[in-house]
């Protein structure tokens, strides 16, 4: 018989209950909740007069709709301020611990799970929110659910599902200077497609994910729902322990020894086998940039923006086509040459403390290009927010004409008053370049946050190898 | 939940791969705390000509009559024929929601994304996976007859066409049975109470830190 994968072993360890046809009854150790697909799960268990099975497993913070600036005045959207009072009122009515808008603590949801170690190895963590996904950076088996399912878990402190495939994705060898852990997740969605991993649970492996420092491992693994697989995982080594000792919530004494115990043995078995493996060369890839309207839309920033009418298959084409209009693009034309009139740095993708250096680093002494509207900058979490400052980063940030804001999804999403207008092309670190996504008409281009703040000082696109 | 045996309805043709669920349900509409209401808005951004904000009056908005929910031959329609990939992108159950609550009952697609087909079913809603060929007929036919129509009947897992042929879907067993039914997940999860806290009993002197 072959090895176990560490899904395998993740999934084993939370097996409740197994029907016959293959559904599943599996424990949740961790339950991630924010202010947007929380609301009617709360009402559910209202109506139904149900409790939460076990309140301290879940962990309540708003982000998707806070303001990133003059917080002190409250939300002046009266929608959104009702959807974050609402929040606030089912946490403090089931007895739900929250980090509010003003706690130093708050912050994106998967920023802040991690960061306060109440995302842990070995864990099965869910929220009601795609990008679940990141929490599997830490060896744990962490997925993205409905609001139905929000309520399922705080009523029964499980979830009905099926084990999904496995894929494993080896990264061999070392990517070159400039190249980033956002270039490895855009590089591999651009070969294996938005629906490449569509029912999978994806393993990253290999020489360059080993490398990765911890805040990498979150972003490539925050973009495995933008390869279709709802879970994306990296094997527990040194550095998860690294990162993850001396949490608030991380465990110590005795417990700490006994959990890595545990935890040293969440790397799937040498000879496991995975229902499928891609193989990527790290040496290949270079900094990415994506130029249509779905994350597979991706080149390297060398390149020029593509012609549809070269591909095969006419669904496919018409895509490629209704993308370049959205866009305003010309095929042809070099990615460099793409002015930008917004950028944007934050969202669970890159808002870490590495993100906010890496951007720095590219931009000191130098100011913004006239033709930009606008930089935000948008840290994670109140504490990357005081850590940043406490390295002079919000002073770079300031003095090249950048914004230095609180912490929240601000842009990534613009459910708060940080959009786009219409026809505006913007730098990302974020994760989706959908239509609208940014803000109605609004026209998004994926890169890493070096490259993000390079185009903002060049005011176009460039190559932060050659900056 | 609204119990799903069998539905003959209507057919609209959505004809894009990769529909995320931001172009389903974009983002202004996600600050309900309702749970319906969200039909008018189905595929807001594609559908009106204006900036589509919560509240409004849709049947006051300028539609773009080019978007095939505007059309008048697709009016009443309760299932959706996709495309490839359909509800990538956001967790958003308000996608489904306001699939649902726009009269559809069934989607049509040759693939769907995780968490969108797993949302459906928790709404009475019925993701149906047929071969990207057969789709790619079905659209060639819905395109060619106006008022064309499909029967999707879950019991017999199968798509009926009006000539009588006959396509088989697959489902799993659990959710086929909710379906039917019209069954509450959690309810049905409760009856597992006992093996939930032995469960939790072992994991208690196993990892003691997960319970802190
Ligand atoms: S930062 Fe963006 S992707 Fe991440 S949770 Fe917020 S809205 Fe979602």
């Amino acid at each position: 018989m072959s090895g176990q994968t560490l899904y395998d072993k993740l999934w084993q360890a939370h097996l409740v209950h197994q029907e016959t046809d293959g559904a599943a009854l599996l424990y949740i150790d961790r339950h991630l909740v924010h202010e947007v697909t929380s609301p009617q799960a709360f009402e559910g268990l209202r109506l139904a007069g149900r409790k939460p099975w076990r309140t301290a497993a879940a962990i309540a913070v708003p982000d998707h709709n806070v303001p990133t600036e003059h917080r002190d005045q409250g939300i002046a959207d009266p929608v959104s301020r009702l959807q974050v009072e609402t929040l606030d009122r089912n946490c403090t009515d089931f007895g739900i611990r929250e980090f509010g808008m003003h706690d130093v603590r708050q912050g994106i949801v998967h920023v802040i799970g991690p960061e306060q170690g109440l995302t842990l190895p070995g864990m099965t963590v869910v929220c009601g929110d795609s990008h679940t996904s990141t929490h599997g950076a830490f060896g744990a088996l962490a997925f993205g659910i409905g609001t139905s399912e929000v309520e399922h878990v705080l009523a029964t402190q499980c979830l009905v599902t099926r084990k999904s495939k496995s894929m494993r994705i080896r990264v061999e060898g070392h990517p070159g200077a400039g190249v980033t852990a956002k270039d490895i997740a855009l590089a591999i969605i651009g070969q294996i497609g938005t629906a490449g991993g569509t029912g999978y649970a994806i393993e990253f492996a290999g020489e360059a994910i080993r490398s990765l420092s911890m805040e990498g491992r979150m972003t490539l693994c925050n973009m495995a729902i933008e390869a279709g697989a709802r879970a994306g995982m990296v094997a527990v080594d040194q550095t998860t322990l690294d990162y993850v000792r001396g949490r608030p919530s991380a465990p110590s004494g005795d417990n700490w020894q006994q959990a890595v115990n545990w935890w040293q043995t969440l790397v799937s078995d040498t000879d496991a086998v995975f229902d499928s493996e891609v193989l990527i060369d790290a040496s290949t890839i270079e900094p990415q940039i994506t130029w249509g309207t779905s994350p597979e839309m991706v080149v390297p920033v060398g390149a020029r923006v593509p012609d549809p009418t070269s591909l095969a298959d006419p669904v496919r084409q018409a895509d490629g086509r209704r993308a370049l209009a959205y866009m305003g693009l010309e095929a042809g034309t070099p990615m460099t040459d793409l002015a930008v009139d917004r950028v944007f740095i934050g969202s669970c993708t890159n808002s870490r403390i590495e993100d906010l250096r890496a951007a720095a680093a590219v931009i000191r002494g130098r100011r913004k290009a006239d033709n930009v509207r606008q930089v935000l900058v948008v840290p994670g979490s109140g504490l990357i927010k005081q850590q940043a400052e406490s390295e002079g980063l919000d002073r770079i940030f300031r003095e090249a004409g950048f914004e230095w804001r609180d912490p929240g999804c601000s842009m990534c999403l613009a459910m708060n008053a940080d959009r786009l207008e219409p026809g505006e092309r913007c730098a990302s670190t974020s994760n989706r370049n959908f239509e609208g996504r940014q803000g109605q008409g609004g026209r998004t281009h994926l890169v890493s946050p070096a490259m993000a703040a390079a185009a903002a000082i060049a005011g176009h696109f460039v190559d932060v190898r050659h900056f | 939940m609204k119990p799903f045996t069998v539905v003959d309805g209507l057919v609209a043709p959505l004809d894009r791969a990769n529909v995320d669920t931001d172009a389903i349900i974009p983002k202004q509409f996600l600050k309900s705390i309702r749970r319906s209401g969200f039909g008018p808005n189905l595929f807001d951004e594609w559908r009106y000509l204006d900036h589509g904000e919560p509240g409004q009056d849709c049947s006051q908005r300028p539609k773009n009559p080019d978007f095939f929910l505007n059309q008048p031959r697709y009016q009443g329609a309760q299932i959706l024929l996709a495309r490839e990939n359909f509800g990538c992108g956001s967790s958003r159950e308000h996608a489904p929601w306001a699939i649902e609550d726009a009269g559809f009952r069934a989607i049509i697609a040759p693939s769907f994304a995780d968490i969108f087909y797993n949302n459906c079913f928790k709404n009475g809603l019925l993701p149906v996976v047929l071969d990207a060929a057969i789709v790619d007929r079905l659209f060639a036919a819905v395109n060619a007859e106006p008022g064309y129509r499909l029967t999707v009947d879950l019991s017999a897992q199968q798509v009926v066409t009006p000539d009588g042929e006959r396509f088989s879907f697959d489902v799993d067993a659990h959710r086929r049975m909710c379906l039917l039914e019209g069954l509450d997940d959690i309810g049905l999860t409760l009856r597992h109470v006992d093996a939930i806290r032995a469960y939790e009993a072992r994991r208690r002197t196993e990892a003691p830190w997960l319970f802190e």
